[in-house]
């Protein structure tokens, strides 16, 4: 067992407790530092497969935006308030559990058979380089890249508009 | 080097996560955390299809192509506006119906 083997075996066995924390820690502010922690290790698996911009990438949006967003508004509706207003059906976690280990199994299996002997392409390693994503993004990628810029800015707006506060209609009463 | 199948493996473990969050969990919030996590699974397998991946051009043995990372760029940011959205959702419903329980969103209902 090669020291590289032994390192992914590390990071994976961390990033899997703590996508399992996520979804069964009860405390939502704890399941967000889950989340954080899960987020972090994927950033250290890129950068084992040679995505260096892309963790970087992960780091800053997901965990420096997307987790800080989530905190702010578990922060904003009170934690206490979703534990309490959280209701347990009896059946639905175990149903969904059953479920969820047969859908792993199944692909399991047919990946662990599906992909032996691929080896890694030696001629990628300067693939994840800032230069040379950017390059791709923007000669290849042009048109989804401003789309996704369109979308961004949809979003905003739709997210401006809906957590707004109401008007109070002070003056009709 | 780590095999392919491994990365898959781990990317499917994930997804399986986030499945079973958005399916259970009876909280919008961590529904939302169950939806990231299932992103991230893909992200993971479209990095690791990248890289194990041959995408050389032949002519002049250089890297051509970047479809994986690309792609999970363009997830990231589709992530990303999805947070805010829902969570912009998540606050409005909040504030008209003081809930954050799925179940308790059944305004719709005959």
């Amino acid at each position: 067992m090669t020291l590289s083997v032994l390192f992914f075996v590390l990071i994976g066995a961390i990033s899997l407790a703590a996508a399992v924390g996520v979804v069964s820690s009860n405390h939502p502010v704890h399941s967000a530092l889950f989340l954080l922690a899960h987020f972090g290790t994927l950033a250290i698996l890129y950068i084992t497969l040679e995505a260096q911009f892309l963790a970087a990438i992960q780091v800053i949006i997901y965990a420096g935006g997307i987790v800080i967003l989530i905190l702010f508004v578990i922060m904003l509706i009170g934690s206490e308030k979703i534990v309490n207003q959280a209701e347990h059906r009896t059946w639905t976690p175990y149903v969904g559990f059953a479920l969820g280990i047969v859908l792993l199994g199944g692909l399991a299996i047919s990946l662990l058979q599906g992909f032996t002997g691929v080896e890694p392409n030696a001629a990628l390693l300067q693939g994840g380089s800032p230069q040379a994503v950017g390059l791709e993004l923007f000669t290849r990628y042009i048109l989804p890249f401003e789309l996704a810029a369109v979308l961004l800015l949809v979003a905003l707006l739709g997210a401006l508009l809906l957590a707004r506060r109401p008007k109070l209609k002070i003056e009709e009463q | 080097m780590v095999p392919l199948s491994w990365y898959l493996v781990l990317a499917a473990f994930v997804f399986s996560c986030g499945l079973y969050g958005a399916l259970v969990r009876r909280n919008a919030i961590a529904v939302l955390m169950g939806i990231e996590l299932m992103l991230n699974g893909v992200n993971i397998n479209l990095v690791a299809f990248w890289r194990y991946g041959d995408i050389i051009d032949k002519a002049t043995q250089q890297v051509v192509r970047l479809d994986g990372q690309i792609f999970a760029l363009f997830v990231i940011a589709v992530a990303a506006a999805e947070a805010a959205v829902g969570l912009a959702l998540i606050i409005s419903i909040y504030r008209n119906r003081k809930t954050v329980s799925l179940d308790q969103m059944d305004l719709l209902k005959g």
